[in-house]
């Protein structure tokens, strides 16, 4: 038995037939092949696999895939346009808000979904808002840095995620 | 200094693929026809089984399902570990055996005695709950000081008394000598809390064999691909090397927990083999809290032995250690030659000794986690100093200025083996006070109170042995291998390089440090120089990445091989300038003839080596390609000084950390940038030790702490802003003067978080993780 999944993804429409018990993280790293979308943890905690849909931040390994259906799915391999980073994943190169990377794309759709609700986020703020994603290699303070730089650069740019 | 050269913040390399999701990290790998491997584990500590898979083996989808007798059967070995120390009475350490799956006895929650081999990853998952073992569940014993109490449950037949070794270092006559005559003596019980490591991306390994070339491809999670194709072929006994290619691609994370060699990517290329197909395995989380090696987990009474005037006349130290339910690969050696060679500290202590006994507990193994056993000594040292210095009404700084080793005494043999090969200790102290603003703390003290809350300041002045290791010291105390590391550095036809390089990078930016490194030395550009690493199939044979080694030792083998090809580029040179080798000099990538205009650049001397027209073919071989292997001639010794500042609720016992001054000393710095970032995390993962992690098993052997619900991991908010900063002191024995950045924080900040803690709330009765439970309580004792 399987369900169909129709989502515009990173805005394209696709269309895939899944096992129901499917969720929306296997569908699209091992369906679709999208694999910048991590799994760290399996329960929800560790953030790695966040991605927006209908433009709100939602850890994909605790949705169905068959939750999705209809949705506008976004993910970290839609964010750069034509070959060009967006200012937050810039800001995250720029700033040297990664290490080993596995949490990044995590943390920069965390990021993205925090200035579209807070678009000049206090360091506070900032390090309140990550409490569902983990980072083991770079303690935090290049992240912080990263999203208030890359914030300031989306203000500044009129740029959305 | 050029703007991608040795010294400069340049911007990694390595970020656009992952700020892209465009890094392959092992789970984003697939192969066509896989199968999936899902391992069947006890939920027991201790037990005894019988297992029967026939249900499990009629699933659909299932393709084979393994246990601990098919492994016996098959003739594979067992894990191995790699060190083998000698202990007090000359004898070498108990290893028990640990067969790849349980045979009839589990030793711990997670150990493993059978997997599941099927089309699909849910069909693997499915077939393994119908595997039926039917358990006797036995007595289990977990904690250090309960494991070598007479009649406590035993993990192995071969070790009685639970225990694996009994060992020592320095000399305990005079030691003992030195407390006889000490004006004063601290005593206490440090107890460092077990931690699970937790790199963000869980172990995982995919296999494929080649039945035309019989050769088997294992791509695993691993720090170090050659030492564990050298294990899984000469111990475990899958395939011999030259039929064996081990592949670590990007990896998210390791801490140490990815050094070791572990069952399940033994198990999945013996898989892939029988079944000619390739299989899979990731691990959930659960399993990584499970069975990736955890980490400290001693139990040390410490005795320091002062003099009238604070000098220390001796410390006297003896640990348990647990090595839980098997020894893991390089279990044996972190408490003993990564711990009690680290006693001495930055100080003139003129007696030191130290025992360890090492013991097994049914709890997952214990092996190197960040930092490995130096993290482990720092705290017995630094908790015993800043107790000591509180016990004789000394300042903390004071009583550590008038025991530092100076800045002329090195090198400085100590008590406890090692040759420190430089220093300069009041340096960092004093750097770290300026950051911190320690002539305002009293103030800031006051102000805290007159808030309702208690502050508290806390120093650790950590020293630590890196860039790993002299190959001839360690096979002296009972390393099975060399601590060398290889490099090739090989030019292309057209001018561009690229490095092979032995040092893996699992978040440390080799790919940017070492082509600054090249880019400085050989004057190419930095974008045209491409590192590799990760595959024993392109590398030469390596050592991997440890011990803050990379750069101390993996960039000292890539500065040789730099040397090998500037020597024959001037050959080359003096070929085709007419001129005497001697005559020619190199520098920003040109070959000049002195004192002259002739020159030849490094792009046009590899053409001629590789389109050999022109060529002293009958003095030189063709081609620019020059490979390295560097031994390093002594430990690195990075040292510093980290001040903590906390605020503690007394209502709440919650404490905030307020302020952090880092100063460190790793010699010269390539990247400034990436020194900062890995500082960071280093505190990081010790402040989260300090104040958080704390690995729990009930009296069962049962893990309480199995999940990031129950596991608490330093988050965003935990941290405070930190105030860096480094002084250079170059190593004086390797090319590069650098000696290693990756562990500093982890190994100085449990101390630091402590010391301030304790100072805060008046008691040092106080165990990490320093909980708001736990302080609240200590608080309530003091009053």
């Amino acid at each position: 038995m399987s369900v169909n999944v129709s989502m515009t993804l990173n805005g394209k429409a696709v269309s895939v037939e899944a096992e129901p018990r499917t969720l929306l993280v296997s569908l699209l790293r091992d369906q679709l092949g999208l694999t910048g979308t991590h799994v760290g943890c399996d329960t929800s905690q560790c953030g790695a696999c966040l991605v927006h849909v209908n433009g709100r931040a939602v850890k994909s390994c605790t949705m169905l895939a068959a939750q999705a259906d209809g949705a506008e799915v976004k993910t970290i391999e839609g964010v750069a346009r034509n070959g060009e980073l967006h200012p937050m994943q810039e800001a995250f190169r720029e700033h040297h808000g990664l290490q080993c990377g596995f949490c990044t794309p995590g943390m920069i759709m965390s990021a993205l979904d925090l200035v579209n609700v807070n678009p000049d986020p206090s360091e506070s703020e900032i390090r309140g808002w990550l409490e569902g994603n983990l980072c083991r290699c770079t303690g935090y303070q290049n992240i912080v840095k990263a999203i208030q730089a890359g914030a300031r650069a989306m203000r500044e740019g009129g740029k959305s995620s | 200094m050029t703007d991608t050269g040795i010294g400069a913040p340049v911007r990694r390399k390595e970020d656009y693929r992952f700020v892209t999701g465009n890094g392959r990290y092992l789970d984003d790998m697939n192969r066509p026809g896989q199968c999936y491997a899902y391992f069947v584990r006890s939920p027991y500590a201790h037990a005894s089984f019988t297992v029967d898979t026939s249900a499990a083996s009629k699933m659909p989808g299932v393709q084979a399902v393994y246990t601990g007798a098919d492994i016996a059967a098959s003739g594979l070995g067992g894990l191995i570990c790699g060190w083998t120390i000698t202990q007090k009475n000359g004898e070498p350490h108990i290893a028990p055996p640990h067969p790849l799956l349980a045979l009839d006895t589990v030793r711990h929650v997670g150990d493993t005695l059978a997997v599941v081999i099927a089309d699909t990853y849910h069909g693997a998952k499915d077939a393994a709950e119908q595997v039926v073992v039917e358990y006797e569940a036995l007595p289990a014993v977990t904690s250090v000081t309960e494991a070598v109490k007479k009649g406590a449950p035993q993990v192995h037949a071969e070790a009685p008394g639970n225990l694996c070794y009994d060992w020592e270092i320095g000399d305990k006559a005079t030691t003992d000598a030195a407390f006889e005559k000490a004006a004063h003596v601290t005593r206490f019980e440090v107890v460092n809390n077990r931690v699970i490591p937790n790199a963000i991306e869980p172990r995982a390994a995919l296999a494929e064999y080649d039945s035309g070339s019989d050769e088997i491809t294992l791509y695993t999670t691993s720090q170090n691909p050659h030492v564990a194709r050298l294990v899984i072929s000469a111990f475990i006994q899958l395939a011999p090397e030259n039929k064996l290619r081990v592949v670590a691609p990007d990896v998210g994370g390791g801490f140490g927990s990815k050094i070791f060699i572990y069952l399940e990517e033994c198990v999945t290329a013996w898989a892939a083999r029988n079944l000619k197909r390739p299989v899979k395995w990731t691990a959930e989380r659960s399993e990584s809290f499970m069975t990736d090696a955890h980490g400290r987990d001693h139990v040390s009474n410490v005795e320091l032995a002062l003099d009238g005037d604070g000098k220390f006349l001796g410390l006297r130290v003896s640990t348990l250690a647990n090595m839980g339910a098997y020894l893991s690969t390089f279990a044996s050696c972190v408490p003993t030659y990564l711990y009690a060679t680290l006693m001495q500290g930055q100080y003139t202590t003129s007696a030191i000794y130290c025992e360890v006994k090492a013991v097994f507990t049914h709890t997952t193994p214990v092996d190197a986690v960040r930092g490995a056993g130096r993290p482990e000594a720092t705290y017995v040292v630094e908790r015993a100093v800043e107790e000591a210095a509180r016990e004789l009404k000394l300042d903390p700084a004071e009583i550590r200025r008038r025991n530092f080793i100076q800045a002329d005494a090195f090198p400085y043999q100590t008590q406890v083996a090692l040759l420190y090969d430089s220093g300069n200790y009041p340096g960092t102290l004093d750097k770290a006070l300026d950051l911190i603003d320690y002539d305002g703390f009293a103030k800031r003290r006051e102000s805290s109170e007159s808030a309702g809350k208690l502050r508290g300041i806390g120093f650790s002045s950590y020293i630590e042995a890196c860039g790993i290791a002299p190959s001839s010291v360690v096979g002296s105390l009972g390393a099975g291998v060399g601590l060398y590391e290889s490099a090739q550095v090989r030019f292309n036809p057209t001018g561009n390089v690229i490095v092979y390089t032995g040092s893996h990078s699992h978040g440390q930016g080799h790919e940017t440090t070492f082509a600054q490194l090249v880019s400085d030395r050989l004057g190419v550009p930095f974008d045209q120089i491409e590192i590799v690493h990760g595959d024993t199939a392109k590398i030469p044979f390596a050592m991997g990445t440890y011990g803050s080694r990379s750069l101390a030792v993996g960039g000292s083998a890539i500065s040789k091989a730099i040397d090998k090809i500037i020597a024959k580029g001037k050959k080359i040179a003096a070929h085709t300038l007419e001129a005497a080798v001697e005559d020619i000099e190199f520098e920003n990538g040109n070959f000049t003839v002195a004192g002259t205009d002739k020159q030849m650049d490094i792009a046009s001397v590899a053409f001629s080596a590789y389109v050999p027209h022109n060529y002293p073919s009958d003095e030189l071989e063709p081609g620019l390609d020059e490979s390295a292997f560097y031994d390093p001639a002594n430990f690195t010794f990075p040292f510093g000084t980290h001040v903590c500042e906390v605020e503690v609720d007394p209502e709440t016992g919650e404490t905030q950390i307020v302020r952090w001054a880092a100063a460190d000393d790793f010699g010269n710095i390539v990247n400034p940038m990436i020194v900062e970032g890995q500082v960071h995390g280093g505190v990081a993962h010790g402040v989260g030790q300090a104040l958080l992690e704390g690995c729990r098993f009930d009296d069962s052997g049962q893990l309480l702490t199995g999940s990031y619900m129950d596991y608490a991991m330093p988050r965003a908010d935990t941290l405070p802003p930190m105030q860096i900063a480094t002084q250079v002191t170059p190593c004086p024995h390797n090319p590069l003067g650098v000696k290693g950045c990756g562990e500093a924080g982890a190994i100085a900040a449990p101390a630091a978080v402590m010391n301030a803690i304790t100072d805060a709330i008046g008691t040092r009765d106080l165990t990490m993780p320093a909980t708001p439970e736990k302080v609240w309580r200590a608080i309530q004792s003091t009053r």
